[in-house]
This record gives C-alpha cells, structure tokens and sequence, in this order.
C-alpha cells in the first residue's frame, strides 16, 4: 500500500531532479538522524513508524508527522528535536518553493540540475528595484501576521529565503541563510503596523495590552519558519544527512550549560518545576527502599525468645526519620551563572524533599542568598542579576577566586555545616591563577557529610589553563555535569536519603 | 479473533483521521490533528495509547469520548501507590471458597479441590474485565506515574499480548482487543519497557482557535467576543513563567464564572476579581497582575 503512494509521490517530485529516494531508506535516514541526536529509537519503533506511514497514507503532512511523533518518542521535550529533523527528511516542497517560482520565473526551474534562476546577491537594499520586491515582501508579511494565517506565513517563508538568503556562487561555497534573510527582511520593525493593522476599527478593549505580546509571538514564529526553509534549502545543496546532524538545535536537557543562550536558559528555566517533581519521587521511593530490609539482630533475637528461640519474625532496622541538610555553593561569575542558577532554582523547587537549604554565592566573596533564591523563584529570570546586586559576592575585582571564597565560607558559616549537611559545589574552578586555598576545603568537607563538586566543563578541559580541577578532585568527588540530563541524573544518584 | 478481516489487530472504531475528528466533536471532545492521528492509529494498529501531559488538558477526558463514540463500556482502573496485582489484575475469593468448603464437608479433596479454584470464585479487577468482555471495550489506566515500579511489569503481559496468566485457569486472552488508553502526569518517568509498546501523545494545551471552540462548546452560553479575549488574557498567563499555568478546564472554570457574574466584556476590574478562579498560587496571582497592569 505505501509503496504505491511512494511512486505517486515521487511522480510529484520528479520534475524537481531529487534523487528519488524510496520511503523505507528515507524512514530509517530520518530515525539514524533522530538517534544522532540522542532518541534512543529501536528497530522495534522503526517498524511502528512504518506501519503507522501504511496506514495513515501519505496524503496529509500534518497527519504523519503526528504519526511518525506518536510512534517514534517516547518522552516530551524531544518533539522540538523531532519537528526540525522531520521537517528536513519529510520537506514541503522539493527547490524553489512554489510562489517563488510563479513570481520569479516562468521556466520549469529545476534547482538540483539548473543553474539558480536569481542573479548571485538577488536583493541588495541599495538597488532600488530590489527596494520594491523587499518593500512587497514586508507588505505582504504585515498582512498575514496580522490575520495569523499560518499557510501564508509559510509561504513567505519560503519566498522570503529564496529572494534575500542566498549567498556565494561556487558548488561548494554557496548556501541559504536564515540569519541574512532575516536581517534584510527585519520583521521585528513591522510590529508597529501589524499593531496598527489590528486596532483599525475595533473598540478600545481590555486585551489590548496582550496584542503586542502575541505578534512577538507570532514574529518569532515566522523566524522559526525562515530557518527550517533555511535548512531544507541547505539540506538539498549539501545532503540531508549532514545538515540533521549539524543544523538541529539539541533538546533541551542536553544543552550545554556553558554555551546555552538566553532563551535556552529560559526554556530551561520552564523545565525547574517539572523535573524537580520527578526528582522528588526518585528520592521518595529510594528512600522507601532504604528504610526496610536490614535485619536488626538484637531485636530479632529478643523477639525469638517468645517463639522459643526460633527466629520466625524477622525485626528490621528502623531509620531514623529525617531528611538531609543542603547547602549549596555556587559560583556565580559569568559564564558559569547559567548553570548555577538552574540548580539554585532547581533545589529550591526541592526543598520540601531536605530539612533545609541554604544557598551561598560566591565570584570572590562569599554571601548567603537563601533568600533571595526562595523569593526568586516567582522571577527566576532575574535571580542572578539581584545575586550580583543585592549580595556582596564581589570584592575589589570582578574575577572569581575560588580560594577567597571558600576561606570565606569555612571562616564565617561554620554553623552551615554539620553531620548531615551535604554540600553541593558549583563552579568550573577556574581561579585565575590564584592560590586554591586546599585546607578551606579540605576543613569543609571533614565538617560536611558529604561534599560534591559539579563541574560544568567536560572532564578533558579540567587539566587546561588556570583550572584548579584536579587540585580540588583529589580532596572531594567531583563531576562533570554539562546539562540539563546529567544534572538530574547526578542528583538523583547522589544526595543522601 | 476480530470481526473485521482486514485489520484484524484493530479495536475497528474509525474509519480515517477526519473520522475520529467529526465523531470525537459529537461525542463533545474537540481533537487537534495531533489527538485525532493518534487515536486513529491507536485504533487501527491495536497498540496501548499513553498520554502524556499537564493536568486538566483533558487526558481521561478523550478516554470517555473514545469510549462514547465506539459505543463501548469504559473500564478504569485508578493507578496510586501501593496498588497490587489483587486490586488490577483477579483475586480469588477467599471467603466465599470457604463456604463452599464448609458446605461441601463429605466431600472428596479432589472434587472440593477442582471445584474451588473455579470461574465462580474468581473476582475480575479491571484489567482482567476489559480482557475478557465481548463486547467493544475501553481500558482507561489513569495515572499510570502513580503505581508502583513493579506494577508496570504487571501491564507488560496485558498490554503487549492482550492476555492475563491465572495460574489455575491458564491463559485468558482477549476475545476482542479492548481500547487501551494510559495517562500519565509524568511525575515519574515510566519505564521504557512500558513506552516501548505503547504510542505516545503528548497532549498539551490546545491553541487559541481550538481552545475558543472548546470553551464555546462548554459554556454555551457565553458571548463570542468574550470568549475569544478571554482565551487570549489565559494564552497571555501561559506564556508567563508562573508556578502552574491556567489549564483548559480552568478556562472553562473562568468562563463559568464570568457567565455567572453577568460580565459581557473583560475588564480590569472583573480580571482582577476573578483571576483567582486560573491562578492557584498568590505568587502567581501577583505577578500576573503586575505584567497584565492591572491597579
């Protein structure tokens, strides 16, 4: 059955001179890329996929790309990987996209075989003929940003690479770049007019307020849409494979802490109170696990007296109830604050799971911020900027001095440490050269129960530059930890019951 | 063993995707594509659907409808922690096997002993009922994240084959394949054992046109206009950080309430008097307020 809808579709494609691809190679090149991203994928699921394709027809996109989701994931937050890498093996249109093609060029362009029918540089802002097609562009875009029309959006999209994105003229060295369409095309200056365009002849009401918010919405969607038609015009020039694997953005939980921009740090920061919920029945039913099963001997033999010395009832060790202290140490300097702020805020999502938490910041003096983490959490975008304000974290130069810092803190909050503390470090250890100050640490963690170092930076970059790394490893167990997964992972495995 | 012969591992409800749409909306349950697709494969490959996603987007919901629009018996088994093979799966009627030894005192052993372990003194939990019923069924497991680890080993057996192990009865397997439809809050991650024969949905908040349509279904009488600037201040609070988003049944609650109030438009004041009935936490209701200007 799908093979015939192959050939029909293909038929569909075959002016375009792609080399044809039958459905079974593309299926399983669309689930490697997927696994080339970290989507633990089975053959198991690949015939899922398959079936599901057989069943379902190849007549609408949007039915199989819900398909191929409901077969091929099997957790959220992998859709987004999911859509970038579908929309680059399942693509909506083979070459110039259709609307192009009727405006610029009435010949069958072929763009795999043919020559490109636009001049090299197609759109330069100085010419002013080409003035008019950018002008027409914008027009049309305000038009259907105002009325949210999803398909027109695409359309534009399309058109919109296609006149403005290209660059270079040789075999290799040409492409397709959303970054220069978008920065020709400049959607983000239409708000006024899309604005405009919405009010007209509507009373003044109380959503109003919202209508600005939801056109940034929508412009960063039409954004979304210029890279994806970006990378399928890419995807043709260089192979699918390569650009799936370079050009898709990593889900979430796997991007790095230390390169992570801000709006990865946002969608990050939405991931806190969920993955702290599923942190805490981790915790909980490891916690359930420890409290039985060690035998009490003493008690087992007391209550063998009463069966004449045969030992029937096993008596099991009680735990003592009560949970674990926390203290963490963050350094908060630069680079680093993303990742400090997401297990600030991620502790502080699970601190009904410890008796108490405490949080200290540090670049080269070291400060209790407890509170301000804790109110922090109804703003968590601007937690690390009132750190840097609010508390004397920086002391005559802006460097971090891991040495100063933790003298600091075993010199002024020995009442932070105790029995039952464990303390979490955080920080790439990088000290500029300055002295590591050994013995402070070497005090805490005798004081602590437990000390941990998580370390951002990938385990090989440790022994470089000014990283104290190593100095401080061989006194408390330290860890990689460069994302979101790990993290979780990490703490899971490692805080005490 | 189905009496459809083409798809013979299909429970056989819809005929295509528009299908499951057009039917789902009578039945008063408005699919996206997404659900739509989902259900329809669910329905035609036979495999287990998990749902995945924030509460009160309307998981049990679709079970219900599913359940409605098939014209079949909907059986639920609530997942919480502690539940056992006993509460899901059969249990043997001690009491009763009691009796019927007491009544039978003279007896052989092995007439007693056959006759004991019987269809009579079998009590079926869900999981069993939905198995062994002829008639079109749907299985709904609800907050599968609840239950226990092991408990998911207990799923394996039923979902993967459609089949329940009673030691002294043998193998009972499905007559019909029921429609089985798990949801999860993913509080904990389910195992990959059970992911891997199921068809995952992650079933998140619906977008503005849809969610007017929904609103309007269930609130009948609520002004069109409203309803649409409504759904946009609830898409406005969405996409703020907040401690727990508005979901689609507490737009439908705003609503309600708003009929209730008699308002025709929104304003600040009726914003700021019934923010309350979307926003659970005073964290929230205080910022909300702040970055929607309300004085």
């Amino acid at each position: 059955m799908s093979e015939a809808k192959v050939s029909e579709a293909d038929q569909g494609a075959a002016d375009a001179a792609e080399p044809v691809n039958a459905l079974p190679e593309r299926l399983t090149g669309f689930v490697q890329a997927l696994r080339g991203h970290g989507l633990r994928i089975g053959p198991g699921e690949s015939v899922d996929a398959a079936s599901v394709l057989a069943v379902l027809g190849l007549t609408d996109r949007t039915y199989i790309r819900e398909g191929l989701a409901a077969a091929l994931l099997r957790t959220d937050g992998q859709r987004a990987v999911f859509d970038a890498t579908f929309d680059l093996y399942f693509p909506l249109g083979v070459g110039t996209p259709e609307a192009a093609r009727r405006s610029a060029d009435p010949g069958p362009a072929g763009p795999a075989t043919a020559e490109p029918v636009n001049p090299v540089s197609p759109v330069s802002p100085v010419n002013p003929a080409d003035r008019a097609v950018l002008d027409d562009l914008r027009e049309r875009l305000a038009e259907a940003l105002a009325a949210d029309d999803r398909a027109a959006l695409t359309r534009l999209a399309g058109e919109a690479v296609n006149t403005l994105g290209r660059y270079g003229s040789g075999p290799t060295a040409q492409g397709w770049s959303a970054y220069q369409t978008l920065s020709r095309l400049q959607p983000e200056t239409l708000l006024a007019r899309v604005l405009a365009a919405l009010r007209a002849g509507q009373p003044p009401g109380f959503t109003d307020r919202l209508d600005a918010d939801g056109i940034r919405r929508r412009i960063q969607g039409f954004r979304g849409l210029v890279g994806t038609e970006a990378r399928r015009r890419v995807a043709e020039l260089r192979g699918t494979d390569q650009v799936a694997r370079r050009a898709v953005a990593p889900s979430t939980d796997q991007v790095d802490f230390l390169f992570a921009g801000r709006d990865q740090l946002a969608e990050l920061r939405r991931t806190v109170q969920p993955l702290a919920r599923k942190l805490a029945t981790r915790l909980a039913a490891r916690r359930r696990k420890a409290s039985g099963g060690r035998i009490d001997l003493r008690r087992t033999l007391r209550c063998s007296l009463s069966t004449g010395g045969v030992p029937l009832r096993p008596a099991y060790r009680r735990r003592r109830p009560g949970r674990p202290e926390i203290v963490l140490l963050c350094d908060v300097s630069g680079s680093v604050a993303g990742f400090a702020d997401f297990t600030m805020l991620l502790v502080q999502a699970m601190r009904d799971q410890f008796s108490k938490v405490r949080v200290f910041a540090f670049v080269n003096r070291t400060d209790e911020v407890t509170r301000l983490v804790s109110a922090g959490s109804a703003d968590p975008a601007a937690l690390s900027r009132r750190i840097l304000t609010e508390a004397k974290v920086v002391g005559f130069h802006g460097n971090s001095d891991y040495g100063a810092a933790l003298g600091e803190f075993a010199d002024h909050y020995p009442d932070a440490l105790g029995p039952r503390t464990c303390v979490l470090v955080l920080g790439d250890a990088r000290n500029n050269g300055r002295d590591p100050n050994l013995p402070a640490l070497k005090r805490i963690s005798e004081r602590a129960r437990r000390v941990y170092w998580l370390n951002p930076e990938q385990t090989e970059l440790w022994a470089t530059g000014d990283s104290a790394a190593h100095a401080y490893a061989g006194l408390v167990e330290m860890h990689s930890c460069r994302n979101a997964r790990r993290l979780g992972e990490l703490i899971a495995r490692l805080l005490p019951v | 063993m189905s009496d459809d012969g083409a798809q013979p591992t299909g429970t056989g409800f819809f005929t295509s995707v528009d299908d499951v749409s057009a039917k789902l909306a009578e039945a008063g349950y408005l699919a996206s594509p997404a659900v739509a697709t989902t259900v329809f494969l669910a329905d035609r490959l036979g495999k287990p659907l998990l749902v995945e996603g924030p509460a009160g987007v309307g998981k049990t919901e679709l079970a219900k409808a599913v359940a409605r629009v098939g014209g079949a018996r909907l059986v639920r088994l609530q997942c919480y922690e502690g539940i056992d093979e006993s509460r899901a799966l059969y249990e043997w009627n001690h009491a009763k096997q009691l009796l019927r030894i007491t009544a039978g005192r003279d007896e052989t052993w092995e007439a007693a002993r056959t006759d004991i372990f019987g269809e009579e003194f079998l009590l079926t939990r869900p999981l069993l009922t939905a198995i062994r019923g002829s008639e079109p069924t749907v299985l709904l497991i609800d907050e599968t994240d609840k239950a226990d680890v092991e408990v998911e080993g207990l799923l394996l057996e039923v979902l993967s084959d459609f089949q329940v192990t009673v030691p002294e009865l043998g193998t009972i397997t499905a007559t019909r394949r029921p429609f089985v439809l798990l949801t999860s809050n993913a509080t904990r991650e389910l195992s990959e054992a059970l992911r891997r024969r199921c068809l995952f949905l992650h079933l998140d908040f619906p977008d503005a046109r849809l969610e007017q349509r929904i609103v309007r279904l269930k609130v009948p009488g609520l002004d069109e206009v409203l309803a649409e600037s409504l759904v946009k201040v609830v898409g406005a609070l969405r996409a703020m950080e907040l401690r727990k988003s508005p979901s689609v049944a507490e737009t439908i609650d705003w609503a309600r309430t708003l009929l209730a109030l008699g308002a025709d438009t929104l304003d600040e004041t009726v914003v700021r008097d019934s923010l309350g009935v979307i926003l659970k936490h005073q964290d929230d209701v205080l910022k909300a307020s702040r970055q929607l200007t309300l004085t």
